[in-house]
């Protein structure tokens, strides 16, 4: 398929370099008109996805970050409680034309979800992170995502005018129910590899030579596969390579004493940087060519 | 949106020779006796990416199909070895098991799938079912509901006593669901008793226009609890040897199922496994758990276990919701007096501590072990868990606070 290779191209244009896999998945995405999960492990990228869909698309991106608790109130719709009291205050009327009057779209405050379905141009809807949200939510989601028509009891049922490009973003922290699974097309998003991963940092850190990306890259790669608890992403690659860049270093093995100065860039918790000693960073620096 | 077992009707695609759309089908049957949920939509969608194109290219074939079928990491993972096995014919690296862990001795679900796969009458899908790879995926279709009936009768047997290992996997599987269940009747309680006053501004205005917008009714929301937090630390000790299994599996659909939980093992020190845990596949969780569980041998501290978890851990896991379950039978080979003290930190910090001792079930047991008597008195709940029944007991205990 050609437009496979078009949408990698136009989404390194944009600055994600993304795999053949995801591609394909974007590619499908928009043929059989079905929301896209993303998941995996924090940092690798997924709300990049969608940002750099929305740059492909040339449209608006409207996010909606999940949390325990959201409700409709928070992701749909809300009356503009102030504005409707003053406009009480303001009429003096029967009942009936004033209840007309403040709820009426001129009252309506949009949300994300409502905002995406009544765009022009198709939006790129980003729902990032739903296992946080609870499970009431994923429900109300679901049947949203299915008739994308949303219904309001003071004025009735408001349908979709263009369809939205969802990306979903999950970390696992909740399991998701089969029911959104099933509806969704699913990619998992890994990390990088050495080669992808050194792309990635020439495209977002200006200034990354060729080879010091690639050094980067592989000394990531080396980190990722010591047993830490919390395993770099590709966002603390790119901290980690900003910072290097920041401090003019062209190859690492010139700077030991700096690679283990900014490791923090890379090591987030007490017990990894016990375990990722000196001589344990040292050890994974030989091996960088 | 029924995901009903026959094949989807391609009758309005007049392009999909009947060959193929026979075979597609066969193919969905294979996905789904290997666990995946595959719906009739997901099947028109598939037959409508055959016709424009994509069945000329297999790479490209095998990637759209695993997008569109995949619905969790697992099924990510195996979908291309089941995929190559269908369509290319090649054969299936089958992944070894590590010995030793509870389920993986004797493995019915195999068979089990290889039956399904027969009475389900395609020929082409049998053959090149993946092996060892997709046993936990059919665990969670026929497999489990099987298992819950027939364990009825196990539901007062002490766990000791059983020895048949398929009793054992039987009462494993119980112990997830009951799990589970207790997860659900919690939350749906939670929602019945729900009280709280904040002002519903959305209602308030709608009622009160007849007042000319005066709020004077006032319309209330109610809140919604949060959820109860479980953290259990279980005994893996020698003297627990026989219990600590059936609580493992416990354990993990706990962790599954209620939305916080977290897990803590411990013998002679403590190791904190909620990340094991978190592995869907009860299997491979079991299987890094048993190198944390087998450090036993020594004894059991429970007080300097208690003692590394209210220093290091118990600030983070605990909140003001939070109820500790300690599985222990309460020999303590340590200091008696430490544990006392600990317990007595633990219990300022904590709404509730509930004690579950396999032994109390025992007749003609009391609780004159040192370690057990000094722990007492921190105890909100002292009950005993020596079966199914017993387990199921708690419930109402927890719903409560």
């Amino acid at each position: 398929m050609k437009d496979r290779e078009q949408i990698a191209e136009a989404l390194a244009k944009s600055g994600y370099i993304a795999d053949s896999e995801l591609a394909t998945a974007i590619s499908l995405m928009q043929r059989l008109r079905r929301p896209l999960l993303l998941e995996g492990e924090a940092g690798v990228g997924k709300t990049e996805v969608a940002k750099a869909l929305a740059c492909v698309h040339a449209t608006e991106l409207i996010r909606l970050q999940c949390y325990e608790g959201l409700d409709q109130s928070a992701t749909l719709y809300e009356w503009n409680y102030q504005k409707q009291l003053l406009a009480i205050q303001a009429h003096r009327g029967d009942a009936d034309s004033i209840e007309d009057q403040i709820f009426s779209e001129k009252y309506l405050l949009e949300r994300p979800l409502l905002a995406a379905i009544r765009r022009d141009k198709p939006p790129v809807l980003l729902i990032d992170e739903i296992d946080r949200a609870d499970d009431e939510f994923e429900a109300f989601l679901l049947e949203l995502l299915s008739d994308f028509q949303v219904s309001i009891p003071e004025l009735g049922t408001i349908k979709a005018t263009s369809i939205p490009h969802v990306v979903l973003t999950s970390n696992g922290t909740r399991e998701l129910s089969d029911a959104l699974r099933r509806r969704c097309l699913y990619h998992y998003v890994d990390y990088p590899d050495v080669e992808r991963e050194s792309r990635i940092i020439m495209a977002r850190i200006d200034g990354a030579s060729a080879s010091l990306s690639l050094q980067i890259a592989r000394m990531v790669e080396g980190i990722r596969k010591e047993e830490l608890r919390k395993v770099p992403g590709v966002a603390e690659t790119l901290d980690w390579a900003a910072a290097l860049v920041g401090l003019d270093v062209r190859d690492l093995h010139d700077v030991r004493e700096i690679v283990h100065e900014t490791l923090m860039c890379l090591v987030k918790t007490r017990e990894d940087k016990g375990r990722l000693t000196r001589e344990v960073a040292e050890r994974i620096l030989g091996k960088v060519a | 949106m029924s995901c009903c077992g026959t094949a989807p009707a391609f009758d309005e695609i007049d392009e999909v020779s009947r060959l193929v759309s026979g075979k597609l089908a066969a193919f969905l049957r294979t996905l789904r006796d290997n666990g995946f949920a595959v719906g009739l939509a997901e099947g028109q969608d598939a037959a409508s990416l055959m016709t424009s194109g994509y069945a000329a290219r297999p790479g490209l074939l095998r990637s759209a199909l695993k997008h569109l079928f995949s619905a969790r990491k697992s099924d990510w993972e195996k979908f291309d070895g089941i995929f190559d096995a269908f369509w290319l014919g090649k054969r299936v690296r089958s992944r070894s098991f590590a010995s030793g862990s509870a389920t993986s001795a004797n493995n019915p679900s195999l068979k089990s799938l290889q039956e399904g796969a027969q009475q389900g009458g395609s020929q082409s899908a049998t053959d090149q079912v993946p092996s060892a790879d997709d046993a936990p995926a059919s665990q969670d279709g026929e497999g489990r509901m099987e298992g819950a009936s027939r364990a009825e009768n196990l539901i007062e047997v002490d766990f000791r006593k059983l020895a048949d290992p398929e009793q054992v996997a039987q009462a494993h599987e119980a112990a997830a669901q009951l799990a589970k269940i207790m997860r659900t009747r919690l939350t749906r309680r939670d929602l019945a008793r729900r009280q709280g006053h904040r002002l519903d501004l959305r209602r308030t205005i709608h009622h009160n226009i007849s007042h000319g917008g005066v709020p004077i009714s006032l319309v209330k929301r109610r809140r919604k609890d949060k959820p109860l937090r479980l953290i259990v630390l279980l005994d893996a000790s020698g003297s627990m040897s026989l219990y600590t299994g059936v609580f493992l599996r416990f354990i993990h659909g706990v962790l599954d199922e209620f939305r916080e939980a977290e897990a803590f093992l411990f013998h002679t020190r403590l190791a904190y496994v909620s990340g094991a845990m978190k592995e869907k596949d009860t299997a491979r969780a079991l299987d890094r758990l048993s190198l944390l569980a087998q450090g036993a041998g020594g004894g059991t501290k429970i007080g300097e276990s208690l003692q590394t978890f209210n220093r290091w851990h118990a600030a983070r896991v605990i909140h003001s919701r939070s109820v500790v379950m300690i599985v222990s039978d309460g020999y303590e080979t340590g200091d008696a007096r430490l544990l006392g003290r600990e317990m007595a930190a633990l219990a300022k910090r904590c709404r509730r501590i509930v004690w579950l001792n396999p032994m109390a079930g025992w007749e003609g047991y009391a609780p004159e072990a040192k370690g057990i008597k000094a722990a007492l008195p921190y105890v909100d709940l002292y009950a005993p868990a020596n079966t199914l029944k017993s387990l199921a007991a708690l419930e109402p205990y927890l719903a409560r606070l």
